[in-house]
């Protein structure tokens, strides 16, 4: 197993094994798919493998048409692009439709780095999270992602998985089962509740090691399916631990931590906190100076934790 | 099976479906009459004789597609499916109704026979393009025929797809433009123009075809002509009047989603005729 790998890594040759497991995957490019890997498929499976340009609402279109003849219809590009040019092509042609168009859009969030905030994408999962029908899925890391499109390969409907350009530490070993709309638990505490997707699935990790060092003990829960999201999870974790902390490479108005404040606010109230893209955009840079400068870091999920502990005290929880 | 209506039978049948628009859009109290009128010929020429389908058997696999990608035309659609057996003309005065097969703009297998949702204008000819390549791909010899208005290509979406269709020579692809003139608002030409519509889609790669689009003769032997074509899509502008047959709605951008009164409406029936 290697050290470190991109998420994107996992498109293509997965993708491939499925075609050669009899699956009827094809794909649908739009001049991207070196970067997403999608064009490995390609070289594979020429006639199936569809360019259209520079073209995403044609990709959306085109993909539906394709699944509706009972193809397993994959398209992919950049998160900025999709659902960010095709947002309506994906409500009325994928989401009110509910074909088998299974979305895999590339670098997420800002790691993609240097070529700055217009390629950036930070919106891409609040839009894809309020499409009723869509599965949406942020893998952690490559193995994670490999079993994301597998799932989504063989499960009907619609899916928006979200990988990333930089290569990312690989956290789970081959026996790892992803399952879509489960939380998977990476340790477990009972002061705090850390809950991430993504790239800051490993800096979670890696700041609830820092916090027990100093005896304060977390559960991580890796929430790489943000749709359907596993609210009885989230649930637990604030019945359980009393204060919990969102962790995303994302707008945290509209991503993983509103999607887990609502339910906290529903069903479980406790102090909440949230690690993310505030009201803004970053820059071009490196994408871990990007990450450590935006605060989308293991020590910025330890000072967030920290504070709710606070509030949690403050309010006579223990 | 291929339905074989002799011409006559089809202009009773456009009659019929003519009622039926103007009815359904009546009870409605909303819908949208104009691109519906205008679209008759094009689609019944389609259903009645050219279309390889069964009303039985609305997903088989070898089936001819319809794709309306005009979704605001389900008035023509939907009275068209009903008449050719996909469901209860009964059914038709359900249109746009709570509980309703029938949507306001067309949804996919609400009802048999719907091919797809539309109704956000451009993307049809996109998902027409994507049944043809998987058509081609497993080797099946169906067409698919897929209806734009001409106020739709305004859309750039629509241009994406116009200029893939060539590069793929989907020669089992028909996009018909209702070529009526009129968009919601006002006149295609004072809002967008796209002349020269005909020298546009030749330009991309495209066969062309221009007729008369309610004339049954002319219609017919175009979507023949095209099946004779060979590594390329056909396009046939069909000259269309909006709201043909009901004299205070031809070409009268105020009818283009507008439901009549009940006077109006026995006013747009006597014009159809029976």
């Amino acid at each position: 197993m290697t050290d470190a790998a991109a998420t994107r890594e996992a498109l293509g040759p997965t993708l491939v094994q499925l075609a050669k497991d009899g699956l009827p995957i094809v794909v649908v490019d739009a001049d991207l798919g070196v970067s997403t890997t999608a064009r490995k498929f390609r070289d594979a499976y020429p006639e199936r493998f569809f360019s259209v340009g520079i073209a995403e609402q044609n990709m959306i279109g085109v993909s539906a048409g394709l699944a509706a003849a009972g193809k397993v219809a994959f398209c992919s590009t950049f998160g900025v692009f999709m659902p960010g040019r095709c947002f309506d092509q994906i409500r009325v042609s994928v989401a009110q439709t509910g074909l088998n168009v299974k979305m895999v859009s590339s670098h997420g969030g800002i790691s993609v780095g240097e070529d700055g905030i217009s390629a950036q994408s930070i919106e891409d999962l609040g839009l894809m999270c309020s499409l009723a029908g869509v599965n949406v899925i942020v893998p952690a890391d490559v193995v994670e992602a490999r079993q994301a499109v597998e799932t989504a390969a063989r499960t009907p409907g619609p899916f928006y998985i979200r990988t990333g350009r930089p290569k990312i530490p690989v956290i789970y070993d081959e026996g790892y089962r992803f399952q879509l709309g489960k939380a998977h638990l990476l340790r477990d505490g009972r002061d705090a509740t850390i809950i991430a997707c993504g790239i800051m699935v490993k800096r979670a990790i890696d700041a609830a090691a820092a916090l027990a060092q100093e005896g304060i003990e977390c559960r991580v829960l890796n929430m790489a399916t943000l749709r359907p999201l596993d609210e009885e999870a989230i649930v637990a974790a604030a019945r359980e631990t009393g204060a919990i902390v969102t962790a995303e490479e994302h707008q945290i108005n509209t991503g993983l931590a509103a999607l887990v404040a609502r339910v906290v606010g529903s069903k479980e109230p406790v102090p909440l906190g949230a690690v993310g893209m505030r009201d803004g955009y970053a820059e071009s840079g490196k994408w871990d100076e990007l990450l450590e400068k935006y605060g989308l870091t293991a020590a910025a999920i330890v000072q967030e934790v920290k504070a709710v502990l606070a509030r949690k005290r403050s309010d006579g929880r223990k | 099976m291929v339905a074989t209506e002799s011409i006559d039978q089809m202009t009773a049948t456009a009659r019929r479906v003519r009622r039926h628009i103007i009815e359904m859009v009546t009870e409605a109290g909303s819908g949208h009459p104009g691109g519906s009128l205008s679209a008759v010929e094009i689609v019944c020429a389609l259903y009645f004789r050219l279309l390889r389908h069964d009303p039985k058997r609305p997903d088989w696999p070898e089936r001819d597609r319809f794709i309306l990608s005009k979704g605001h035309a389900t008035p023509v659609y939907y009275s068209v499916l009903a008449e050719a057996g996909y469901f209860p003309v009964e059914e038709l005065l359900t249109f746009r109704k709570l509980n309703s097969r029938l949507q306001g703009h067309s949804k996919i297998n609400t009802a048999p026979g719907i091919e797809m949702s539309a109704g956000s204008l451009g993307q049809g000819l996109s998902y027409s393009i994507g049944q043809c390549l998987a058509g081609r791909l497993d080797g099946k010899d169906y067409r698919v025929y897929c209806l734009l208005g001409d106020g739709e290509c305004q859309e750039g979406q629509t241009w994406e797809a116009l200029m893939c269709a060539p590069f793929y020579k989907l020669d089992n692809l028909v996009a018909v433009i209702d070529r009526n003139g009129v968009q919601n608002d006002w006149y295609v030409k004072e809002t967008m123009e796209l002349e020269p519509l005909d020298a546009k889609l030749r330009a991309f790669g495209w066969h062309v075809i221009g007729v008369d689009g309610h004339n049954f003769e002319q219609l017919i032997a175009a979507y023949e002509e095209a099946k004779t074509v060979k590594g390329k899509p056909t396009a046939i502008i069909a000259r269309t009047v909006k709201g043909k047959g009901v004299s205070f709605m031809e070409n009268n951008p105020e009818w283009h989603g507008k439901a009549p009164t009940k006077e109006q409406e026995q006013q747009a029936l006597a014009e159809i005729g029976e």
